[in-house]
């Protein structure tokens, strides 16, 4: 393990205090004097026309000042999806249309000088509809009879398959060696489909959005975004207003996990005060989060695979049907994603297709969720490497440890899918897998516990089972991050950079990779992020891109600093600057012992001698995007009587580099876990025959509270990444990858059933047992 | 109708319907932006407030239901010297992500303390089960309390 000053401490996260005291300043507790509110009508139908809509009654409410609908405002076709440009996502969206794609899609807006009364007003409005039939069944979405859901003029702006006309929102068809051969030569072919559901992020901070006109007449948004430079694009895309007039602020984040990547409400708001020259603002409620904003996509995936009796595998398929819902937002990346960050895995395949489909229903939006389609995949992969593995008659631990890829090795997926077109190829430069994979099984019991059926109590059985995962850390040559760094009069410095904190401690971890090179205390850096006015540019926080992306830009920046400092000391010490280093705040001469303080520095240069401000900008984009790897093991408990599924205990064991603050990776990792449990167990969207979501609520919604969950461990291994800065790699999404087929796998060691079917009820544990009992 | 109530150990009256929700009083009102809504229907504990020495959730409570009550939030729990305790232990655990739920937390700890000051795990989990938080795994939480209740000792 390498030395450091504040890489690999626990340093306590910067807003730790200010949140804990209720004061720091979410979205909703900014206060807007004389604002307008806003509050939204939506389709009582999953698929419809408006044929006629009458607000007059509405306007007339007192209170009401105006009510949007598609025909008062812009038609621009968009994507909501908060991406880089061109983005790789279709033009489907308008920021109200005239045809409704589901139940949640938006009708109107009612714009009033209270919540209250917008509310009410709302109820005012005369909706005519014609009903069209509805698709909610991704497997028919491309029937020839199916409706056209997505507007007839939707396209995309980058070269990509796509046919609106057949609610095709994104094809993948890619393959590699002789996939025939493969599957002839093999002496067995496991195969098997697999089925993964909705989830919603369920972030506790729901969406929302205010906006005001600054003093110069500049629209300021701010936002619960996780994409604060794309939403300024955008918008001003969308509604016609020059970028230059415009500046978005990200407040604190109350999570967002992917959900908060869409530019979903800034157009709301930003159309209303622009128009009204008046402050305006929306706050969801949780039922609107559920059913209006996004969620994760559900999959299909069908995997054969073909297995010499010696465990090679001969050749894969993997053939995936996406539902991402009435809008194309994502679908395209995260089909890709299914593949690109799942297959490379198994890199010693000689022959593999990858052939993936993303449909349009009338269901809820799908978006980007942590994981971001590697997770549907290794919900697949894992499962099937497990039962192969029982085929051999060998354990899977040593079965995955013979199949995962290498440090020093590639994958043909690698370059042949990328982010919406081809991928860069690399090679896996640090990789501890192994380890992983060793010290999971050493905490979770594996060799006393794996199949061994161990019966508490009657009819209780438990059993254990476990996944392995890779994820990336940014998108190579996509993510660009920048970070501008100046120095003041006390030695203490001002860091600015675009990345967005949205709860992780990002501010945090780029002040500790800023404080080390500069060989000072972490508390020395003030951190602002994510105002478009003042910070430079960064692609937002998505695709694990922060810590590597971002830190590598602020890794430079302070780098540039450095050497300012340096060249100002060498001066001052009259040494030269090769005989300098820094420690704790001063640059001390190696010969002589001499020192100067860096606030000696930074006053000589901002008053005294050689007058200059020392401050640096640098960017980064990474060549390439190391995965981070995660052994993840669970045991659980059956109940044969009910199909209750119990996790008893959960380990992740993740090689993500060297970590920059363990408590932060711990702390993403484990919450990683526990929204990967509940997805597996007990989260689920009910739709009833008109495709409303019907438990759009926390009480049936149900997400783990304390008493429900399993003791947790997090196992850091050993590891460091070359290209990282100071040695780190990603970390938040991959925790979230092995929970539901780690659970599958541990059930089938615990009562012999398999699992294809995503979650895990009582109700289908139940049937699962009666059905292989019998 | 006039409410009249005592609010952070201050004696305050509000004249508004008695049907609104005690969350929309104290936030749009008195101003206390640390009483977070994120579901608004008692199940998450964002809006934890302690009225007359129980934990409430503060979506629920219509606001005749305060009258001549006593209600603490956040903004007056953080003038104790237990708040600052809990706060260190927060920060030393790591328990804070994104924060939004940690008021709501912090308040059902409050609630706990008082009534139990050296809980077991369970008392614990069971305290803190009306509310949830989606970014860690509750653990860290849990390990504040622990932490919270040992150096804090004597003072609740």
């Amino acid at each position: 393990m390498k030395k450091f000053k504040n890489v690999g401490k626990p340093v306590k996260k910067f807003d730790g205090v200010s949140l804990a005291v209720g004061a720091a300043k979410f979205t909703d507790d900014f206060e807007l004097k004389d604002a307008l509110h806003l509050s939204i009508l939506y389709s009582p139908y999953a698929h419809a026309e408006i044929e006629d809509i009458d607000v007059s009654e509405a306007l007339a409410v007192d209170g009401v000042v105006d009510v949007l609908t598609y025909q008062n405002v812009p038609q621009k076709l968009f994507t909501t999806a908060g991406q880089g440009y061109p983005e790789p996502s279709p033009y489907d969206s308008r920021i109200l249309d005239r045809k409704v794609r589901f139940v949640g899609d938006r009708v109107a807006v009612v714009v009033a000088e209270s919540k209250r009364i917008a509310e009410e007003a709302k109820k005012k409005i005369k909706v005519k509809y014609r009903v069209l039939e509805p698709i909610f069944d991704p497997e028919r979405a491309m029937d020839d009879d199916a409706p056209m859901i997505p507007d007839p003029e939707a396209h995309m702006i980058i070269p990509a398959k796509y046919d609106p006309k057949r609610n095709l929102a994104a094809e993948l068809d890619i393959s590699y060696g002789d996939l025939e051969a493969g599957f002839e030569e093999a002496d067995f072919i496991e195969e098997h489909t697999y089925w993964t559901h909705y989830g919603a992020h369920a972030m506790l901070e729901p969406h929302a959005a205010a906006a005001y006109i600054d003093e110069m007449g500049r629209l300021v948004v701010i936002s619960t975004t996780q994409v604060p430079f794309h939403a300024r694009r955008i918008l001003s895309m969308v509604l016609d207003i020059p970028l230059r007039k415009i500046r978005v602020i990200k407040p604190h984040l109350g999570g967002g996990f992917g959900g908060k990547q869409e530019i979903i409400l800034e157009p709301l708001v930003a159309l209303v005060t622009w128009r009204h020259q008046r402050p305006s603002k929306i706050v969801l409620s949780r039922e609107e989060v559920f059913v209006s904003t996004r969620v994760r996509r559900s999959a299909r995936l069908r995997l054969k695979t073909g297995v010499k009796k010696d465990g090679t595998i001969t050749a894969l398929e993997m053939d995936v049907l996406l539902n991402g819902g009435a809008y194309g937002t994502h679908g395209l990346t995260v089909l890709s994603n299914v593949g690109s960050k799942s297959l490379p895995m198994l890199n010693k395949v000689p022959a593999m297709r990858f052939f993936a489909r993303s449909v349009y229903t009338n269901l809820p939006v799908a978006g980007a969720y942590r994981g971001y389609g590697a997770t549907q995949a290794y919900f697949a992969i894992n499962q099937q490497i497990d039962m192969i593995a029982r085929k051999l008659g060998i354990d899977v631990l040593d079965y995955w440890k013979r199949i995962h890829i290498r440090e020093g090795e590639t994958s043909k997926i690698f370059e042949l899918i990328g982010e919406g077109r081809e991928g860069t190829p690399q090679l896996i430069t640090s990789e501890h897998l192994d380890e992983a994979i060793d010290l999971g099984a050493k905490e979770i019991g594996w060799y006393d516990k794996r199949g061994k059926r161990i019966e508490v109590e009657k009819d209780r059985v438990r059993g254990v089972g476990m996944a392995v995962a890779m994820q990336g850390s940014g998108i190579p040559l996509i993510d660009m991050a920048a970070a501008r760094m100046k120095m003041n009069d006390d030695g203490s410095f001002n860091l600015y950079v675009g990345a967005t904190d949205i709860g992780t401690g990002s501010d945090t971890i780029l002040a500790q990779i800023a404080a080390e090179v500069l060989q000072i205390p972490a508390e020395m850096i003030i951190v602002h992020s994510s105002d478009t006015d003042f910070t430079p540019f960064d692609t937002g926080a998505y695709a694990s891109s922060t810590t590597y992306v971002s830190g590598g830009a602020v890794k430079k920046t302070a780098e540039k600093v450095k050497e300012q400092i340096l060249k100002v000391a060498s001066e001052m010490l009259n040494a030269p600057m090769d005989s300098l280093f820094l420690e704790d705040g001063r640059v001390i001469q190696r010969d002589t012992g001499k020192s100067v303080t860096f606030s000696e520095i930074a006053l000589r240069s901002l008053y005294m001698e050689n007058q200059f401000q020392i401050e640096a900008t640098e960017s980064y984009v990474g060549e390439i995007s190391p995965p981070p790897f995660i052994a993840q093991f669970a045991e659980v408990e059956v109940d044969r009587k009910t199909g209750f599924v119990r996790v008893i205990k959960f380990v992740s064991a993740v090689d993500c580099g060297q970590p920059i603050n363990p408590r932060l990776v711990e702390g993403q990792v484990e919450g990683a876990v526990m929204n990967g449990i509940t997805w597996a167990l007990t989260e689920r969207y009910i739709f009833n025959q008109q495709g409303r979501m019907v438990n759009n609520n926390f009480g049936e919604y149900k997400i783990f509270t304390p008493p429900d969950m399993p003791e947790i461990v997090t196992i850091i291994v050993d590891s460091y990444e070359e290209t990282g800065p100071f040695g780190a790699k990603s970390v938040a999404e991959v925790g979230i990858n092995g929970p539901a087929p780690a659970i599958a796998n541990a059930i089938y060691d615990a009562v012999g059933v398999r699992l294809f079917d995503l979650p895990f009820t009582p109700e289908k544990v139940y049937k699962a047992l009666k059905t292989t009992d019998n | 109708m006039k409410i009249t109530f005592k609010l952070n150990g201050e004696q305050v009256s509000v004249e508004t319907l008695p049907t609104m929700r005690l969350l929309d009083v104290l936030r749009e009102e008195f101003g206390l932006i640390g009483v977070k809504e994120a579901c608004g229907e008692g199940e998450c504990g964002a809006c934890a407030v302690i009225m007359d020495g129980r934990l409430v959730h503060s979506c629920l409570v219509p606001v005749a239901a305060v009258n001549g009550s006593e209600i603490l939030t956040i903004e007056g729990y953080r003038e104790t010297e237990r708040h600052k305790v809990l706060m260190e232990a927060f920060a030393e655990a790591g328990a804070v992500q994104c924060g939004f739920c940690t008021p709501g937390f912090v308040m059902a700890i409050e609630a706990l303390l008082r009534r139990n000051p050296h809980p077991n795990e369970d008392e614990i989990k069971e305290a803190i089960s009306g509310n949830i938080c989606r970014c860690t795994g509750y653990d860290m939480i849990i390990d504040a309390v622990k932490i919270a209740a040992k150096k804090g000792e004597g003072l609740w």
